[in-house]
């Protein structure tokens, strides 16, 4: 059997050997195309073009080194604005969709009954389209809407002014209990206004990293918590001891998916904020570069170099991410 | 979940320690089903919520309390009347012709590149598919520009062929694809080749027959896709002729701001599809998404 299948595989091996090198490339050949095109040539397109003082419509295009980034790192408040507000809406939404995602598929993870219901509700709103969920929010969060009918039933007090139009920072409040006024400003927290939309981001995510969680947790194999619940090691000690750094590229995979997630928010803002207001306290950075390109008309140059760094941004994040939880993982 | 035999084989102390456990665990099940009972409420509280809305008159979504939270005193299909008025069937048709392209040439040119990438040999194989890999985490409005101004040099802008065009393959089902590709036993394209089978033979008559699992998985992830790509038609499509569901349901939301009903009848519509959809396919969403972890 051995010497026939060694026998078979050196004859057609050199003739499949050089019909794959073609037909290989054959067969790639329609995706490559696309991702050439539309991926790409962009990116470098995008690089390119941000060395450019390039208006839209692209009758003015005009080499001018690296004054756009000269001019947003330095010259423009609503970058940094921008970025406060999308590093608040990443500090915020992904450790809680992460946990929260955990903790659901660690009480999912054991013979219950309804399982399948259970990840088919959690994983729903990830399937939905985000401008239908953003106006369903938005129409929620209207003065005398549902979640003020929820709130002040449950006996708390309605912000003022109404959630989407609340620009008050929530750190900066917190800290105002303690008698902390004048907050600076990179500490005053996202305003209620983006809290709200955050609070949209995790409802709608943490099923999909439930789903993700409890895929990674079949892996976990069963005898290991038999042992240890013999040793007479507590449920915390077990899902501190084993869970938790068993999974833990899963945990890595999750938040760096969130993560990328986090920095272009943009349907939820472009839905259901009056153009990144009020305020500009939900202008998140992938709405800034719509904004500044095809609003303000500050042209394709300008908010190529806002792209630019964006990505250089989530690249960044992504490395260091990786170096602090441990390469090899993903 | 100890089984009885095992416990009997325990020494004393062990023994009252899984008995201690076992009690234990009966809380934790019943905390465990109340927290996800809840959990898998507030999945469904939105969605109620606005199809209770969409059937109310203008007033009666004004004044909310327990008794009309989710279904209304007087129900009306004045909402769907005045939706029926407005472009959404237009937007409807553009949405689903989007889609049938989307799902067609996705599943086509990632089941290529997939089986290309699983079994063949061929110079720059590893390069070309980490960097199409590598792709997944490039924020599309990084590229949105540069391809805006692409499509408007190949007079594609404000067309079909900008909702289309762009999107004909994807990072994430060729990588789906391949996975798949690598779990098939190579004896069945072996036997073909015996046959003298050339690989495109092979691929139309054996592979893909074979694939229809994966390809569906594929092709549920594209409808989904484009049915909610929003950023995109956003950016390349001005005239409101050409407006997919989405886009539509964002203008909708202006025009209709005092009358939230017809935005949630609008809503309604929107999800209705995919809702269907999902809980017929549900099993491939979920294990799709499991390998890959990336909402489209």
């Amino acid at each position: 059997m051995a010497t026939l299948a060694g026998h078979r595989g050196r004859r057609s091996k050199n003739p499949l050997a050089v019909e794959d090198a073609i037909a290989g490339w054959v067969f790639i050949l329609p995706a490559v195309t696309i991702f050439v095109m539309f991926i790409f040539g962009p990116i470098l397109y995008a690089f390119y073009t941000s060395f450019f003082d390039r208006s839209t419509l692209g009758n003015r295009n005009e080499y001018v080194g690296t004054a756009n980034y000269r001019e947003i790192l330095f010259d423009n408040p609503d970058f940094w604005q921008a970025f406060r507000n999308t590093t608040w809406f990443t500090i915020g939404v992904v450790p809680t969709q992460t946990a929260i995602g955990l903790i659901l598929a660690v009480l999912a993870n054991r013979k219950i009954r309804g399982k399948t219901f259970f990840r088919t509700a959690f994983y729903f709103p990830s399937i939905s389209s985000s401008v239908v969920i953003s106006v369903i929010f938005l129409w929620m969060y209207q003065r005398n809407g549902l979640i003020d009918f929820a709130v002040t039933k449950l006996g708390f007090p309605r912000p003022e002014p109404v959630w989407m139009n609340n620009p008050n920072g929530v750190v900066g409040s917190f800290l105002g209990l303690f008698g902390w006024d004048n907050v600076p400003a990179w500490l005053e927290g996202p305003s209620v206004a983006l809290l709200s939309i955050m609070m949209l981001n995790i409802w709608t995510t943490a099923g999909t990293m439930m789903v993700i969680f409890l895929a990674g947790l079949q892996d976990v194999p069963g005898d290991v918590y038999e042992a240890a619940s013999l040793d007479g090691a507590s449920r915390w000690r077990q899902f501190r001891d084993i869970t938790v750094p068993l999974i833990r590229p899963v945990t890595l995979f999750v938040t760096t998916v969130g993560m990328i997630g986090t920095f272009q928010v943009f349907d939820q803002i472009f839905v259901m904020t009056s153009d990144g207001g009020p305020n500009r306290t939900t202008t998140t950075m992938a709405y800034l570069i719509y904004q500044e390109t095809f609003k303000y008309g500050s042209g394709l140059g300008y908010g190529s170099a806002m792209a630019m760094l964006l990505f250089a941004l989530i690249l960044g994040l992504f490395l260091l991410q990786r170096r602090l939880v441990g390469q090899n993982a993903l | 979940m100890a089984l009885a035999s095992e416990r009997l084989a325990q020494p004393r102390t062990a023994a009252s320690a899984e008995e201690r456990t076992g009690a234990l665990d009966g809380g934790i099940k019943i905390l465990a089903y109340a927290v996800l009972v809840f959990v898998a409420f507030l999945m469904f509280v939105p969605f109620l919520y606005s199809i209770g809305t969409s059937l109310k008159t203008t007033a009666e979504a004004n004044t909310l309390r327990f008794s009309n939270l989710f279904w209304p005193e007087n129900p009306t299909s004045r909402a769907y009347d005045v939706i029926r008025d407005t472009d959404i069937g237009l937007w409807f048709l553009n949405s689903t012709l989007v889609a049938v392209v989307w799902v067609v040439a996705r599943a086509i040119f990632g089941a290529m590149a997939g089986y290309a990438f699983a079994r063949m040999t061929f110079p720059g194989k590893n390069i070309v598919f980490l960097m199409i890999l590598s792709t997944l985490m490039i924020p599309s409005m990084v590229t949105i520009i540069p391809k805006f101004m692409i499509l408007r040099e190949l007079g594609l802008l404000n067309g079909y062929g900008a909702l289309t065009v762009p999107f004909l393959t994807d990072a994430f089902g060729i990588f789906l694809m391949k996975q798949f590709f690598e779990s098939i036993p190579k004896e069945l394209e072996e036997a073909a080749r015996v046959d003298g089978a050339s690989r495109y033979r092979m691929f139309l008559q054996i592979i893909l027959p074979n694939a229809m699992p994966a390809v569906t998985a594929l092709a549920i992830f594209s409808f989904q896709g484009s049915w909610n790509a929003f950023l995109e038609p956003l950016i390349f499509v001005s005239n409101a002729d050409r407006y997919t569901l989405p886009l539509g349901l964002a203008t909708l939301k202006n025009s209709y701001y005092t009358d939230f009903p017809v935005v949630m009848a609008g809503a309604v519509i929107t999800t209705l599809p995919i809702a269907l959809f999902y809980l017929f396919f549900q099993r491939f969403f979920i294990e799709g998404s499991t390998s890959s972890g990336i909402k489209g």
